[in-house]
């Protein structure tokens, strides 16, 4: 099967000398739902330039749908629709024009162009603000209103630069789901994101980019299954003077009602209960430490930085 | 590459709507100054100051000065358009919507400079609607005067788009419409013949190519000029091949607009 995006040897050195990208590969399959994550400055926005032309690549090969962009970036670039992080639309015009005057760039007759515009203003709520001017909008409007401009040519592939970045928690709900139905309709999507569960939500598969390098690129489930060890707080029904007895579990007190406890990889959290139970502790709800993806992104890049400073010395 | 003509026509035709619905709905900004500065020129220096000035080249100073105020208000009026059209959409980034196109660079200058012209002939055909209650003019060369001001147009249009290119502030795009468009529109012609001048001034106004616009146009209009039109109309041409070559190169390999 044709890779939705394919990416070989990616190199990309600024005129200053920085060298955004080392030579980066992975692929994006068609439908799959998928991650870029790195802090910032890792190289997302700059692999992401090159796809889009925005920026120019010093090396490497990149692929759309089997079309290689340095043979036909037009028809690659027809497969792709864009939402970056920053706003990047006229702000004295009106939200209506702003999509309907995207689908004229790509060729779209007029008609079907204003059909769209309709379709997609009213999916993503913004249909009654068809005739404001974009400068009035709020920031999550002008989100979804730079979703819409990216999806009037119906792209194969959508890739959302930081699309919930300052947006509420309704709102970015609402963004999920709307990214969930365009993607089980067979859209791919390729998102950056800096909300972690945001990406262990939407997401099945993953690349780690870190100063240029791919350091991670599997699925979310396998690199889930790599945690070795999880830290859960546990709200407790009784009052608690001291730290129970934990067994063969590493915890503490947090609070007179919670306790932390870490669970190893093949420990069971059955056993946890039970021990907690022996000793009349009623457990009324669990909850990660932290996001799960969180830790091993935490551990990953901090990995990353020992070895380089090994490699360093 | 994979650029269907209906592509190219669809992108261009949104691209230069786009540019007259933008100077259309800002008319007050766009239109009217100019309308007011040229009628003000009619005004003082055609009729005031001009009837007591007597003829200049075998007509009336106001029947001399018009056609060079109409094709001032014309080269104004295309290079200011698209140098701040073009660098608005830099400014805020909305020129991305287009970068990230499959539209072709060459139909995105193409767009711009033709919204550009649109403006310059919009504002000159008002111009001689307003020179018409100061005089008559009587079109010699009718093909002529419209090829040459729409080629004038076109090539002030270039220039305002490369400007726009290479512009990081709103001072850059206002600094070549002071400092050389204006001295070169001012000492083009258009008020004086450049006959009146010394042998050693009128041959350093021939460098000078916004006269040989004006006096092509003049040409056209009066059927009357200081120099060889055929030279004008060569000029022309080859500064608008130059300049549509650089933008051209600009947008495809300058850091200005891709990194």
């Amino acid at each position: 099967m044709t890779a939705a995006l394919s990416i070989r040897n990616l190199q990309k050195t600024y005129d200053n000398g920085f060298q955004a990208l080392k030579g980066i590969s992975f692929e994006v399959q068609p439908g799959d739902f998928f991650a870029l994550l790195g802090p910032n400055g890792a190289g997302k926005s700059t692999t992401i330039g090159i796809l889009c032309s925005l920026v120019r690549k010093t090396g490497g090969s990149v692929s759309i749908f089997g079309i290689d962009i340095d043979k036909d970036f037009p028809g690659a670039k027809q497969q792709l629709g864009v939402v970056p992080q920053e706003f990047n639309f006229s702000q004295f015009e009106k939200v209506f024009d702003i999509v309907c005057t995207q689908g004229g760039f790509y060729g779209m007759p007029r008609k079907l162009a204003e059909e769209r515009t309709e379709k997609y203003l009213r999916k993503l709520g913004l249909w009654d603000k068809r005739f404001t001017q974009a400068r009035m909008l709020s920031g999550g409007m002008k989100r979804r209103l730079m979703i819409a401009r990216a999806l009037i040519h119906e792209p194969k592939l959508l890739i959302l630069d930081e699309p919930t970045a300052g947006v509420d928690i309704e709102l970015r709900r609402s963004m999920w789901e709307f990214l969930q139905e365009i993607n089980a309709q067979g859209t791919t999507i390729i998102l950056t994101t800096h909300y972690l569960e945001e990406a262990e939500s939407l997401c099945r598969n993953i690349a780690i980019i870190d100063k240029g390098e791919i350091i991670e690129n599997t699925s979310i489930k396998s690199l889930i299954k790599t945690l070795s060890k999880e830290v859960f707080i546990l709200d407790c029904l009784e009052k608690l003077s001291d730290a129970p007895d934990f067994g063969s579990f590493n915890g503490r007190l947090l609070d007179e009602h919670s306790l932390e406890v870490t669970v190893e990889k093949g420990q069971s959290l059955s056993e946890l209960f039970a021990h907690l139970s022996a000793q009349n502790v009623s457990v009324t709800s669990m909850r990660n430490r932290a996001n799960r993806l969180e830790e091993l992104f935490v551990s990953l890049l901090a990995e990353n930085k020992k070895q380089e400073a090994e490699m360093g010395e | 590459m994979s650029v269907s003509p209906q592509l190219i026509w669809t992108s261009f035709s949104t691209i230069f709507r786009r540019e007259v619905r933008r100077f259309m709905r800002i008319w007050p900004q766009t239109l009217v100054p100019p309308v007011i500065t040229m009628s003000l020129y009619f005004v003082i220096f055609g009729s005031l100051i001009g009837s007591r000035i007597g003829e200049m080249g075998g007509y009336s100073y106001m029947e001399f000065v018009v056609p060079g105020l109409i094709m001032m208000a014309v080269i104004t009026n295309s290079y200011s358009n698209v140098v701040s059209s073009f660098y608005s959409a830099k400014f805020q980034r909305s020129v991305e919507e287009l970068l990230v196109s499959p539209t072709p660079n060459w139909v995105v200058m193409s767009g711009y400079v033709l919204g550009g012209v649109a403006r310059g002939l919009i504002v000159g055909f008002i111009v001689t609607v307003i020179a018409l209650i100061f005089t008559s003019l009587t079109i010699q060369h009718i093909g002529l005067t419209i090829l040459i001001v729409f080629m004038t147009s076109v090539l002030f249009a270039l220039a305002g788009f490369i400007n726009a290119i290479f512009a990081n502030s709103f001072d850059d795009i206002s600094i070549i419409p002071t400092f050389v468009l204006t001295p070169l529109t001012y000492l083009g012609g258009v008020f004086y013949s450049i006959e009146l001048l010394s042998p050693f001034w009128q041959a350093l106004s021939k460098l000078n190519p916004v006269l040989y616009m004006v006096n092509a146009f003049r040409y056209g209009v009066l059927g009357v000029s200081d120099i060889n039109v055929a030279w004008a109309f060569a000029g022309v041409l080859l500064f608008i091949a130059l300049l549509s070559g650089w933008a051209l190169h600009l947008m495809r390999h300058g850091k200005r607009l891709r990194h």
